[in-house]
């Protein structure tokens, strides 16, 4: 039986999730608008007997994060936009050795320091690896609090599945509001399944040393390594894609939203119908692997895409490519920390519908 | 017949790519001499540096973690708060460990990690070719110290002392420098690595052992004439023995 | 049913503690809700805003840009909600702390002396409870018959001598309508 609502704040519904999820330890450095997380983390991992370290800085913390990942531990890292960029070296070397971690990104606007708002303008870093060398991991973007605790939950799962780092990425909104939160039943960590490539206990079975490592200097053989995650990655992308559709069908625009602008499209939608407008709602939940395949389904029936983000433009890119040509795709954005209004949006949507 | 020394089992029978009169390889015995003495070779965790002992892996007969430049002492604290029961060791030359690492190596000791630093100080950059350490002594040239360490004019800082340094921290309770130098300190270093792993297994907080050794290949010098060099410089100014014992047994 | 609120007050006037306290009886009445502290770098002072969201239905952005109703708890939260109220929406006034009308006349405006009514109590810092009390018989959208258990688990157990006063001072508000 599912569990009584809760009222959450993001923040700290993502930590009970990560907690519910067999996280044995979390590593973290305070950074606004993420800042509850870490506090959740500290009472919630240290009241369980588990690890919780304050780390001295975002680099340290998530090379903590390797460090208990290459035991076998699921582990946990949290920040906002400048700790994630200080975290790209070890995301770096953690998709280069295969480890799986969770990294959640509460984030806010830049560049620089920037201002401590609500923004969505760490997609291409997220996206496109952020740190240097070939690679991606998996992005999930949740709108709600209900989905910031669902995502978390399922991302430990999926970086065990695919031996990756997954990345929750929400923003200062997501993180900051209450909303009713149902949440997942707590899974026991001595449950799990055993990972062989993992360090330690070495004596229980005598089996062969384990070295987790990102290091080969023969270019053929490090060639093929790379080859070997890139296939990974298709599969990936075959079946992981995940995504939300509101009325795309029969729409004469559709919105194209994640997280906190997919919920403002949604409002936008909504008074646009009460106006007789058809417009509908793609919704990317997973950033990457990016559903580029349904969206070019709809681009191939000759639909118009308004992409709205909490950036100068950066998810339009995938809505473009994905589109291929075949459908016209049209952005809307705010920047710096602004959340459109579902006025605006409207607006932009009417004017391109010549309405 | 019993056997009284032979090749550690923990320290694989290959050849290894350090040049010759490196400290590398005898310090790589010691700690598998320690650890075999110790029956840990199945719970042992060696942390790979980034260095001219990049390699350790191919080396030590034990499992191991590689972690970016520096972030060794962290990513070491993430292993050994998951298994505490194993032995962690952090090998650490003195750019990763005393220039790009300082953060990590101050706070994880700070914490009072339980796990050992093997920190190898030879005062120059190895695997990079020859450029200025941390640990350069003053008017030793490098490849970014042409003329030769310059803490003033060039401003170009002093060396680092990093048991001293670390001894201030209420996290460490076993800080010891020793060298590779002559038969005698080989003995003495290995006593001070056991020490140190021993308190490690013990739970008993941050434990660093502090190896000069020689690099004869980008000091420029002969084998022989590097060990002399060390003695003659590097001893004056990073002085031997244990800086810092707060471990149980010494209270007794 | 959607009722979108914006609060607005100076910091320690209970902004968020009413917000949060709206949102959870909502919930426990089975509506969906979001709550949207406006957070800055200051911890201490300012203005403290929330957007407050309870809706039959799922809510879309949970940001308020255009309330149907908005909480004025002091004078400086006056021009503020003023700008974003929705045209005809409703006002509620703390009038204990703001002795001007709105310049607007669209609004509905109800002037609640809050901070009187609340130290006619006992304390002046139930002030934003009075409001609550207020916001519910104006707006129908909460009822708040779950106040009681919500303060129950809202409160340590430490602050349970409270919980009377605070639903006296519910009471009081939904009088003062």
């Amino acid at each position: 039986m599912a569990e009584e609502k809760r009222l959450m704040k993001g923040n700290e519904a993502i930590g009970e999730a990560a907690v519910r999820a067999g996280c044995m330890a979390y590593f973290g450095y305070p950074i606004t608008p993420q800042n509850e997380l870490t506090a959740y983390m500290a009472k919630h991992m240290l009241d369980k007997k588990r690890t919780f370290i304050q780390a001295e800085s975002e680099t340290a913390a998530i090379n903590m994060v390797f460090g208990a990942a290459s035991t076998g531990a699921r582990a946990m890292t949290s920040s906002s936009s400048p700790g994630i960029s200080l975290k790209q070296e070890g995301i770096s070397y953690a998709c280069g050795a295969d480890l799986p971690m969770v990294i959640v990104n509460v984030a806010r606007s830049g560049p620089g320091l920037g201002g401590i708002s609500p923004g969505q303008a760490d997609y291409f870093q997220s996206t496109r690896g952020g740190g240097h060398g070939d690679y991606f991991h998996l992005v999930l973007a949740p709108k709600s609090v209900q989905e910031a605790a669902d995502l978390t939950y399922k991302a430990f799962a999926l970086a065990d599945k695919w031996r990756m780092p997954v990345m929750i990425l929400a923003d200062g909104l997501i993180g900051q509001m209450m909303e009713g939160v149902v949440l997942p039943p707590p899974v026991d960590p001595a449950s799990l399944p055993a990972k062989p490539w993992a360090v330690g206990y070495q004596d229980a079975s005598h089996r062969p040393n384990n070295h987790v490592t990102s290091i080969n200097l023969v270019p053929a053989e490090l060639e093929a390594l790379v080859k070997a995650r890139f296939k990974r990655y298709e599969e990936i992308k075959a079946t992981e894609v995940r995504y939300e559709e509101v009325g795309c069908e029969d729409a004469d625009l559709i919105l194209v939203g994640y997280g906190t602008s997919s919920r403002v499209a949604l409002g936008a939608i909504e008074m646009a119908k009460a106006e007789g407008i058809k417009l509908g709602l793609f919704r990317p939940i997973t950033l990457w692997p990016f559903p580029a395949k349904r969206i070019g389904e709809l681009a191939a029936k000759g639909k118009k895409f308004l992409t709205v983000e909490m950036s100068m433009g950066q998810m339009v890119e995938d809505v473009r490519l994905a589109a291929a040509g075949k459908g016209e795709v049209y952005f809307y954005g705010r920047c710096g920390g602004v959340i459109p209004t579902e006025d605006e949006v409207l607006a932009e949507a009417k004017r391109l519908l010549g309405k | 017949m019993e056997l009284v020394y032979g090749h550690p089992k923990s320290l694989k029978s290959v050849q290894t790519k350090y040049c010759p009169g490196c400290g590398h390889g005898v310090i790589h015995r010691l700690v598998c001499e320690v650890i075999d003495e110790l029956g840990m070779q199945e719970k042992s965790v060696i942390m790979n540096p980034v260095g001219c002992s990049i390699w350790a892996d191919l080396y030590f007969d034990f499992d191991s973690v590689q972690s970016p430049h520096g972030r060794t002492p962290a990513a070491a604290t993430g292993v050994k708060r998951m298994l505490p029961d194993h032995l962690v060791v952090c090998y650490q030359g003195d750019g990763d460990l005393a220039a790009i690492g300082t953060a990590e190596i101050v706070h994880a000791a700070n914490r009072g990690e339980k796990f050992t630093g093997i920190f190898v100080n030879n005062a120059i950059y190895g695997m990079t070719g020859g450029q200025m350490a941390p640990t350069t002594l003053v008017g030793q040239k490098a490849t970014t110290a042409p003329y030769g360490r310059d803490p003033v004019d060039a401003g170009m800082g002093y060396p680092i002392q990093v048991c001293e340094l670390l001894a201030t921290l209420g996290g460490t309770r076993y800080l010891a420098r020793g060298a590779v130098d002559t038969p005698a300190n080989v003995r003495k270093t290995k006593q001070y690595i056991k020490k140190a792993f021993e308190a490690q297994l013990r739970g008993e907080g941050f434990g660093m052992v502090e190896i000069l050794s020689p690099c004869p290949t980008n000091w420029q010098m002969k084998p022989a004439e590097a060990v002399e060099w060390l003695e003659q410089n590097m001893m004056n100014y990073y002085k031997l023995g244990e800086i810092k014992n707060t471990l149980e047994e010494a209270k007794k | 049913m959607t009722e979108k609120t914006f609060m607005a007050g100076f910091g320690g006037q209970g902004i968020i503690s009413l917000g949060q306290l709206w949102v959870y009886c909502a919930m426990k009445e089975g509506l969906e809700v979001t709550f949207f502290p406006f957070y800055g770098a200051e911890k201490r002072g300012g203005v403290a805003r929330a957007s407050v969201i309870v809706s039959t239905k799922e809510i879309a952005s949970p940001l308020v840009t255009s309330p149907d109703s908005s909480i004025v708890m002091n004078m400086d939260s006056l021009p503020i909600c003023e700008e974003v109220a929705k045209k005809g929406g409703l006002m509620l006034i703390n009038s204990s702390l703001v002795k001007v009308d709105p310049k607007r006349g669209d609004l509905k405006v109800i002037k609640i002396p809050c901070n009187d009514i609340a130290e006619g109590i006992g304390d002046v810092k139930i002030a934003n409870m009075v409001m609550m009390g207020a916001l519910s018989k104006a707006t129908g959208a909460v009822k708040l018959d779950k106040l009681e258990a919500v303060l129950k688990t809202f409160f340590p157990e430490n602050k349970h001598k409270f919980i009377p006063m605070n639903m006296a001072a519910i009471e009081a508000g939904m009088k003062a309508v």
